[in-house]
């Protein structure tokens, strides 16, 4: 059995329809996979082993009685982001070392409901702010692929527990890029879903007009697996839309069905070119490039359509979302839960000392920055500036919409970098230059591995749809899946068998 | 969006010239008040959460994850709430935010629980508006007047810091965050305390006629701030100090005149007023700087991303405006014109919504040609009592209907006046309970009918004169004032019952 790791969640599910496999060995695996080789990646922060083999036990008599719900017993791990009632959510600051939520975030109940076995909680960038996941109060985490290089942020933990074959698929969350970044480093697909499609309650906000759950897994109908139950509308996040619903994996297998030599004949691409301009590595855009010629061999047609310059999509970013993030980080001040610094001697210095020590260099500099944009005098120049800028950048992206069903672009302007390359903040931030603009537009968007780069590292394409059309996405990485291998291909931690 | 640090009342320039009364100069100081009222909205549950909004319960026992801003957790809008600030909007006149937008107020205090208060900067529910109040300036001096509101918006309330409740600590309790409150925020319009009170009195009044408030005082679910500053006349406005948290309508008074006093001591000594938050002591009767403004927090404000705009529909706008009750300035003409009464009694019937329901409940019982008396006897008799016993229309011991029951019998001149006044008492006491006609079962039951069978009283009439000799001859030799006597003799003969009328005819008649 020691190539369960390796299968998809298709074929968890039918091992376990079909009693090849109980849920209990399922989880077994994992668990052993995990205890002897997760010091080498560092990707969990929490484990919740023995609650694991306990609903694993559960999920097997319940199908033994005749459940039929497809995730029932199939494992899976949370970003430390989301709060899970009774168990340590720290979403990796020392802020939250010691903070057990009473309550479990609304995906947390939903996929919980649908049946899926939790095996703990990923590791990832502190506050979900970083992009190599280096400001983790709980360590770095390693590239499966290849242990000097990053994960990617902030969802690193999350990529590299998929990529590692410590889990079939992880949830995790993006702001501005956290999903697909890491996805495209660790050679994985990641979803990050309309704005509004995923219930926001329980995920710990950075930037919440930006911030959104998503699922990471090696396929495309993998991702579609994990996302179904994520989604739909919760009374508890007024953001969270009452839409229609579709059914993911229904979709993807209904159009694999009527697909013939040509599957993507009528789709149109769109390329723009200020998503393959400078600050492109090149083997990155030569990899992006064959893929996309792929998908025109496969019947697409592309087309070229302009969107926002990048660096002011950039711009706009780091001013609106460390503005919302020095609100939202407020409560954390010592007071009610987390970190309190010892012994203050006044308020003052109970809320100063308690924020020095807790928060780490990334989210301070963010804090800082957000307060600045915010603060009287400023305001009008950079917040408000900043949000009609994304007017225009959402007003972009649908004048895109017009020409084209969907718009591809490579999901970062390289491949996992080493840890040691020590990028500077601004450097850093341009790794995100391809996938924010989709956050500040609250556009659905995916990340699938297309190939590799000569180091054997993983690259990423990404597609963006237009609101609410996550099928459509999740369908043609699925059927372009269909077609190629680049999916299929293990990182060298995935090859080992314990 | 506005970016300024303080949302507080004072506009410059705003002052409307036509306000000033000279007679209201003090030592030749016009005094300029605004004031800002927070009233708590009175829904089940709080604003952004589920949770009850009780009051007087263990400490964070009525607190929700939500209202405790635990790590995740998201605001939702409570609707109630925009019912009920779109009902304040409709009562005072005012252009309705019918786009409106909730904001983050960033500031760090332990009773803030999430770092920030979510509040309506940009763009609130409630613009400019108006109140007409009568101002009372003292005996024979009282006169109407307009006050302008400037706005009105929602918001959370904080929670409380609790000082000495755990030795060398302090704690904090969060029943009250996430509480509704409305914030009404008028134009510096006031030119004294009598007029600031008739101002509070009135949104007092209107809130709880709304139905939208329990707006107790002594809770803090009704909360004034004073923002006061003098000048001269025709003068620039003053630099203005801000009294916080008065919690009655005696203290709000004297704190004002305290605060006038200070300020007018500052610049006659060459001083100058410095802007501040001030609290007034009751003990000393004295006011005292909080904090000066210099001080004062930027509070960061931008849009809440976790609440969406709220749209108010054209016909929610309707349905709301269908079911208002007609307003307590609308009500007071009604009363003065329909039933005659004085502006005077008809400003007393509808010092609330449920005394005017009950004046009006009686007169339709007892007919419109006696609704004078029945003020007289709701106003005296009734609210006289209720006062003793410091209760109020809505906790009466006596229903409209037994009330009316009881008039119907002085109108029928079955009752007396005098046996009017036991029948009350009976009924106040509420010796047949909840029956309609509880009056006719004391009158009968303490056998208070009025006797007016003409023989009867001739009966008594003529025992009693026969039994005052003395009095008789008193009054035959020119002493008018005997004749009182002989009545209140048979009036105590009958036992209170004679028909005063047939009394004094009869005793005439056979006085000679």
């Amino acid at each position: 059995m020691s190539e369960l790791h390796l299968l998809s969640t298709q074929q968890l599910i039918t091992g376990l329809q079909d009693q090849q496999f109980s849920s209990l060995e399922l989880t077994e695996h994992y668990i052993k996979r995990i205890d002897a080789l997760d010091s080498k990646i560092n990707s969990f922060i929490t484990h919740t082993s023995e609650t694991a083999r306990a609903q694993a036990q559960a999920a097997d008599e319940m199908r033994a009685q005749g459940d039929k719900r497809p995730l029932l017993g199939v494992p899976m791990a949370h970003k430390d982001i989301f709060c899970t009632q009774g168990v340590l959510t720290t979403c990796g600051s020392k802020m939250l070392h010691n903070f057990v939520s009473p309550y479990d975030a609304t995906i947390v109940t939903n996929i919980a409901r649908a049946g899926m076995i939790s095996l703990g909680k990923l590791n990832m960038d502190e506050f979900a702010m970083g992009s190599d996941n280096s400001s983790s109060y709980y360590g770095t985490v390693q590239n499966p692929w290849n242990l000097e290089r990053v994960p990617g942020g902030s969802s690193g933990g999350s990529a590299s527990a998929v990529a590692a074959g410590f889990i079939p698929v992880a949830t995790a969350s993006d702001t501005g890029g956290s999903i697909r970044q890491p996805a495209s480093f660790c050679g994985l697909t990641g979803i990050k879903p309309t704005y509004g499609r995923v219930s926001r309650f329980g995920m710990i906000a950075y930037a919440s007009s930006l911030d959104q759950a998503g699922s990471l897994g090696r396929s495309a109908k993998d991702c579609a697996y994990l996302l179904q139950p994520m989604v739909g509308h919760d009374p508890r996040d007024a953001t969270c839309i009452k839409y229609d619903i579709p059914d993911y994996v229904q979709d993807i297998n209904d159009a694999e069905a009527q697909a013939g030599d040509k599957p993507f004949a009528g789709l149109r691409i769109g390329i723009a070119k200020e998503y393959f301009g400078k600050g492109l590595n090149a083997e990155v855009d030569k990899v992006v490039r064959a893929a996309l010629h792929k998908y025109e061999e496969l019947g697409a047609t592309i087309v070229e359509v302009n969107i926002t310059d990048p660096e002011i999509t950039l711009a706009t970013y780091y001013m609106l979302a460390p503005a919302e993030a020095s609100s939202n980080l407020s409560r954390f001040d010592g007071v009610r839960f987390g970190y309190r610094c010892e012994n203050p001697k006044d308020l003052i210095d109970l809320y100063t000392r308690s924020r020095s020590e807790g928060f780490g260099p990334e989210v301070q500099r963010r804090i800082l920055m957000g307060t600045y944009a915010l603060s009287a005098g400023y305001f009008d120049a950079y917040y408000i500036k900043a949000q009609k800028v994304r007017r225009l950048i959402i007003k972009d992206f649908d004048d895109a919409f017009a020409n084209c069903d969907v718009i591809a672009s490579p999901t970062a302007p390289t491949a996992a970098y080493k840890l040691s390359d020590n990028l500077d903040p601004a450097t850093m931030y341009l790794g995100d230059v391809y996938t924010i603009g989709v956050n500040l537009a609250g556009l659905p968007a995916l990340s699938q591995p297309v190939g590799l780069t000569s180091e054997g590292l993983p690259v990423g394409l990404q597609l963006i749809g237009q609101h609410w059309q996550e099928s459509q996405l999740l369908t043609t990485a699925h059927l372009f899946q269909q077609h190629t291998d680049h999916h299929l291909q293990h990182s060298a931690i995935a090859k080992e068998t314990v | 969006m506005n970016t300024a640090t303080d949302n507080s009342t004072v506009h410059e320039n705003t002052v409307r010239p036509e306000a000033l009364r000279s007679e209201l100069l003090v030592d030749g100081y016009e005094v300029v008040i605004g004031i800002e009222v927070h009233c708590q909205l009175n829904t089940d549950s709080k604003i952004f959460s589920s949770a009850p909004i009780d009051f007087g319960h263990e400490p964070n026992t009525q607190a929700s994850i939500v209202d405790l801003g635990l790590p995740g957790v998201l605001p939702v809008l409570n609707s109630g709430v925009v019912e009920r600030a779109l009902k304040f909007g409709m009562g005072v006149d005012a252009e309705l935010g019918l786009f409106n937008t909730f904001d983050r107020k960033n500031y760090f205090y332990p009773d803030l629980p999430k770092g920030y208060q979510i509040t309506q900067m940009a763009n609130p529910i409630v613009g400019r508006g108006h109140i007409d109040v009568v101002v009372n300036e003292g005996d024979n001096n009282e006169y109407p007047k307009r006050m302008g509101i400037t706005r009105a918006h929602l918001e959370e309330d904080a929670g409380k810091s609790v000082h000495d409740a755990v030795d060398g600590m302090t704690g904090v309790d969060l029943n009250r965050a996430g509480t509704p409150l409305i914030e009404i925020v008028s134009e510096p319009d006031m030119r004294s305390a009598h007029e600031a009170l008739a101002y509070i009195k009135a949104i007092h009044q209107l809130v709880t006629w709304l139905g939208i408030s329990d707006a107790i005082m002594a809770e803090g679910s009704f909360r004034c701030d004073c923002n006061v500053s003098i000048r001269k006349p025709g003068t620039p406005l003053g630099t203005r100090t801000e009294l916080k948290n008065l919690n009655s309508f005696r203290n709000i008074e004297r704190a004002i005149n305290r605060e006038i006093e200070r300020q007018i001591d500052i610049i006659e000594e060459g001083g100058k007023v410095v802007q501040a938050t001030m609290l007034y002591d009751p003990e000393q009767d004295e006011t005292r700087a909080m904090r000066s403004k210099e001080e004062a927090n930027d509070y960061r404000y931008f849009p809440d991303p976790d609440l969406l705009p709220v749209r108010i529909e054209q016909h929610t706008v309707d349905t709301i405006r269908a079911t208002m009750p007609e307003l307590p300035v609308a009500r007071r003409a009604r009363l003065e014109i329909e039933l005659e009464l004085s502006e005077y009694d008809a400003r007393i019937l509808t010092g609330s919504r449920q005394l005017a329901d009950y004046f009006e409940a009686v007169v339709s019982e007892v007919g419109q040609q006696h609704a004078k008396i029945a003020a007289n006897w709701v106003m005296g008799d009734l609210l006289g009592a209720l006062n003793k016993d410091d209760k109020d229309i809505t906790t009466s011991p006596i229903s409209a209907k037994q009330l009316a029951g009881m008039l119907k019998r002085l109108f029928d001149d079955t009752l007396s006046g005098k046996l009017a006044k036991k029948a009350f008492s009976a009924l106040y006491e509420r010796e047949f309970g909840d029956a309609e006609d509880a009056a006719d079962q004391i009158i009968e039951a303490k056998g208070l009918k009025q006797e007016t069978d003409t023989g009867a009283i001739k009966a008594i009439v003529e025992d009693v004169i026969a039994n005052n000799e003395a009095m008789v001859e008193e009054y035959r030799g020119g002493k008018e004032k005997a004749f009182n006597g002989l009545v209140g003799q048979v009036m105590k003969a009958s036992r209170g019952s004679a028909n005063p009328q047939q009394v004094n005819q009869i005793l005439k008649e056979l006085l000679g």
